[in-house]
Order: C-alpha cells, then structure tokens, then sequence
C-alpha cells in the first residue's frame, strides 16, 4: 500500500513551557480524501495544523506526508496550509493577484519569475473560488470573506497534494461555504487530500469522507464519516456542551447518521 | 548661470554625485523591505554600532568597510542572542546594544588619535571621498544591490508572510540572516555619504515616500529609487555652495519629498484623503 497522504503519530506539544495542547494525538489520512476535522473551541484543531506544519516543534511522536518528513515535503511543494486567521499586515502593497501568485512561488526559478504556466494557474484559482473581479485590489481592500476566498486561491495556485485548511467555512457566506465544498470535492477526485477544520457538524456528511474528532487536546477517534460521526462519538467530543442535549441546534444530517 | 553650472566642473564634485546617488539607490531598494519589515529601529542601530568597527579599521589599517561590517554583523548578533535568551522586549535590546557600540565607539576615538575625524565618521564626507574609500564605497553597494535584486522575490514573500514562504518550502531562517547581512553591507556602503548617524533616514525615508505613493510593490521600488537618487544629486549639489553638510542636506531633500507625499499623494495623501471623505459623506446624504 502507498504511503498516506498524512501520517500523525503519537504527537504531543506545548506552546512555550506551558502545559501540553496536543496529547498523544494520532490521526492517518489516505490519498484522495477529505477529512473533516471537529472539536470544540480551544480542542486543538489549529494546534494539530501548526504541529504538522512543523511551526510548533512534537515533544513526542512525528508527522510524515507521503512517507516522508514534513520539511522536506514542504519543499516539495506538496503542502499548501491555509491558516485560520492570517497574520498578515493587510496594508502591505500587494494586489490579491499578486499574493495568489506567492503560492506558485515554490517551483519557480532562481529569481522566481513567474511563467506562463504560473500566470494562467493564478488565474485558474482566482475564477474558481470568484476571485477574478478583485485581482487588481490591494488586499486589505477586501470584506473578510473575500480575503479567506484570496487565500485559499493562493493554496489552490500552490497545485499541493496535500491541503490543510483551518476553518475555510469561518466567516464566509452561504454560497461561499456551498462553492468552497464543491471545490474540496473537485480537489479530491483529482486525487488531492484534505484535512479541513469546521464547526458546521451539518455539512460534513455531504463531502468529508473522513472525520476526526478532536476534545481534550487529543484526537478521539478517527474514521469514515458515517461511523465516526454517532451521537456517543459527538457527546464524548462535545461533552457537556453537545449539540446533541440542545435539539435546535442539532444539525439534522448528524443526528440521522446514530 | 555660470555659477551654477560651476560645481560640476571639479572632479570631486562628479565624484560625489556618482557615489552618492549609488548610495541613495541602493539604500532606496533597500528601504522598501526595510520599512515594510517595521525595521527602521534595527537599521538605526546597525549604523551606530559599526562606529568601533570604523576606528579599528583604521588603526590596523584595513578598509573601512570590513571593520563597519564585522561590527554590523556583531551588533545584530547580540541583539538576537539576548532577545532569545531574555523576557525584555526587541526594541529595548535593540536600543541597549546600539548604544553601547556607539559609545564604545566614541571612547576610542577619544583615546587613540585625532587623525580620524570625528565628524567625518558621524556626518560623512563624500566631498572629499579618496578614491580608495570610493572603490569600497561602489563595491559595497554593488554587492549588497546584486543580492536584493536576486533574492527580491523570496525577501518580499517573507517580509509579508513568513509563514507561507516556510509552508512552500523557502528557507526562512536564510532569508532572516540574508536581510540582515544585507542591511549592514547597506549602511556600510552610506557611511561616506551620509554619515553613522543619518544613514537611517536613507534606509527609510525613501521607502515611507514611495510607500505613500503606490500600492504595488514594484512601482514602489521604483518610485524609492527615484526619490533615494534625486535626493542625493540634488543635496550633493546644493551642499556644494554651503560647502559641507552634504549626508544633511540629502537627508533634508528626502525629507522635503516625504512632506510632499504625505500631503499630496494621490491615494493616500491627506488631501485626496480628505477629498475622499468628502465625496464619500455627499453621496451618501443624496443617495
Ligand atoms: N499561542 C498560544 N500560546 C499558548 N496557548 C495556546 C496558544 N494557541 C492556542 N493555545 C491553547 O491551546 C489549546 C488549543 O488551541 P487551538 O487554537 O488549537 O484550538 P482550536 O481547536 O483551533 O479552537 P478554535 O475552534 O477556537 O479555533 C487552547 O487551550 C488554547 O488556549
Ligand atoms: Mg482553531
């Protein structure tokens, strides 16, 4: 068998000193699927990112993509990373076209011209998340929405094998959310894997294959969608808190899959 | 007329011109990473803390450059060393270890010799730069304008977003030191011109002019070259009939043109700001 898109192993980390955010966490994901990554606010989601991105170094365990080392995947360009917020000054003299670009970068040449092909990609990107009418704007020049739909233009652009998404659906519209989980669909059949943080349990059904369910700092259980996604898996994630002792918020779909 | 033209009769002064325009293109390159990166604070301290490395070069005898260089690099060192291995904050580290290169700085030349000219060191002298202290001068500036050039796009990318330049696989820890290495050969390759303490103002003032102008980096680079370079040609000239204070009166041109910008730059000026508003409010009451 062909190594997985994403192999997390035993991981456990710490910001600073501090106590650890992440313990013991183990998560796979093959080629070709999307996994849904949920868990209350402060679980550890952006933390399980941050850790497979190597930004913060494993006490214990280790991350390879395709069977191997995360940074030397990174410089294969085979991952593109969409943080949840960007930490990014938004008064910077770029064009949303020009920051779409950067995620071509990677396999540019020496002084990193962009070529035709990198052009044509950019602009592929920017039409497929409806980005082409805003491509000349300076990007602080945008609604918050449409600087998520930038960014995920630029990891589109980037061609990775592997897209770790933190919260695409944060902040964004309904069509938006409807474009962004056709676009992971896309993405998918093409044979590219997913690993996308949400917290609308409602869709997940309609296009993970996956989902992992992280609580406590560690990820409980990870599996295909309609036997992870049980209302025992969601109280014990949810724990108190659950959708499920709340019947309005109960998204249907979830409750279906007991 | 004939008086005015007359600068450009002598030697040292086409002399100045050229080396100081160099300067104000590099430095002009140059800033428009530095202030993006927010580190006006850093290229101030750089320029002080090479004032020991100045006078031990001369008393061993070696070129300027090396000694301003090696101390560029010793002062950004230091800074790194102790923040990491401190709680106090980066501009206070900063602020500690440039001022104490500094003064390092003046007690030797207090206590060594009255041949190396204080003020020279502190204001520059391009007007009577010697022709060995031009070829450091050109060959500094040449190397440090090179590696901006061919690095540009990777330091841009990791000016604006060092986490995705590291997610494509960039290595950010090179470009970090890069940067620094450049900004040191930078100052290093202005001390003629403008002197240790006014090097700063060409490491951002261009940068902050063109900033107001344009809202894309490349025109931004141009538009920070073509202040840096008239600055210089226009400051050298008019020092010439004040005879002296040349690093002064290009750094007062440059700052001539930000004043302009501020208040006139199409976008970001205050008046088309103000204009902006205005437009804005009527149109809204009608609509
Ligand atoms: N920079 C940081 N320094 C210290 N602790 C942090 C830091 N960032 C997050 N934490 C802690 O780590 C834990 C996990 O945070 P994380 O950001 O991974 O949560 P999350 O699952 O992404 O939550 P959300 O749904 O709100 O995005 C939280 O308890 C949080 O307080
Ligand atoms: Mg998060």
């Amino acid at each position: 068998m062909s190594a997985p898109a994403l192999d997390v192993q035993g991981v456990s980390v710490a910001y600073g000193g501090g106590r650890l955010a992440l313990r013991n966490a183990t998560l796979a994901l093959q080629p070709g699927r999307i996994c849904g990554l949920v868990g209350m606010n402060g679980a550890g989601k952006s933390t399980l990112f941050k850790t497979i991105m190597g930004f913060l170094p494993p006490l214990r365990g280790q991350v390879q993509v395709f069977g191997e080392p995360v940074r030397q995947a990174q410089k294969a360009g085979v991952i593109a990373y969409v943080p949840q917020a960007e930490d990014v000054d938004w008064d910077f003299p770029v064009s949303v076209r020009d920051v779409v670009t950067m995620g071509r970068q990677g396999r540019m040449g020496l002084l990193r011209r962009p070529s035709a092909a990198d052009r044509d990609a950019v602009q592929a990107a920017l039409a497929r998340v409806s980005m082409t009418d805003f491509a000349e704007r300076q990007i602080g020049e945008l609604s918050g929405g449409q600087r998520k739909r930038a960014f995920l233009a630029r990891a589109l652009a980037q061609d990775a094998r592997l897209l770790l998404l933190d919260e695409p659906f944060g902040g964004v519209d309904v069509g938006t959310s409807e474009a962004i989980t056709g676009l992971l669909s896309d993405l998918a059949d093409s044979g590219r894997s997913v690993l996308v943080s949400t917290h609308d349990l409602g869709t997940l059904e309609t296009f993970c294959d996956d989902v992992a369910l992280i609580a406590d700092r560690t990820v409980l259980t990870v599996g295909p969608t309609a036997q992870t996604l049980t209302a025992g898996n969601l109280a014990r994630a949810f724990g108190g808190r659950s959708p499920l002792h709340d019947p309005a918020r109960i998204p249907e779909r979830a409750l279906e899959v007991r | 007329m004939d008086a005015l033209l007359a600068p450009l009769g002598y030697d040292f002064m086409l002399r100045a011109l050229l080396v100081s325009s160099l300067v104000g293109a590099v430095c002009a390159v140059l800033s428009c990473f530095i202030t993006l990166k927010g580190w006006s604070l850093m290229g101030d301290a750089v320029s002080h803390a090479v004032l020991p490395g100045v006078v031990l070069a001369y008393l061993l005898n070696l070129p300027f450059v090396i000694g301003a260089f090696v101390f560029g690099l010793i002062s950004v060192s230091a800074i790194g060393f102790i923040q990491s291995r401190s709680r106090v904050k980066e501009d206070t580290v900063i602020g500690v270890v440039f001022t104490a290169l500094f003064s390092l700085g003046l007690v030797m030349i207090s206590r060594v010799s009255s041949d190396v000219h204080l003020s020279h060191i502190l204001f520059g002298d391009v007007l009577g730069i010697s022709q060995n202290e031009l070829w450091q001068t050109v060959v500094a500036g040449a190397v440090a304008l090179g590696a901006i050039l061919i690095l540009r796009r990777d330091l841009l990318l990791y000016v604006f977003d060092a986490t995705h330049a590291r997610s494509i696989g960039l290595n950010t820890g090179f470009l970090y030191a890069a940067l620094l290495v450049i900004l040191a050969l930078t100052i290093v390759s202005a001390l003629q011109t403008v002197g240790v303490i006014l090097v700063v103002a060409m490491l951002i003032t261009p940068g902050a002019t063109a900033y107001l102008l344009t809202d894309r980096f490349s025109r931004m680079m141009w538009l920070a070259v073509a202040t840096g370079v008239l600055s210089s040609l226009l400051g050298t000239y008019v020092s010439y009939f004040l005879d002296g204070a040349t690093g002064a009166c290009i750094v007062l041109t440059q700052s001539v043109l930000f004043g302009l910008a501020f208040l006139f730059a199409p976008k970001h000026g205050q008046l088309a700001r103000r204009r902006q508003q205005r437009l804005e409010r009527e149109a809204e009451l009608q609509g």
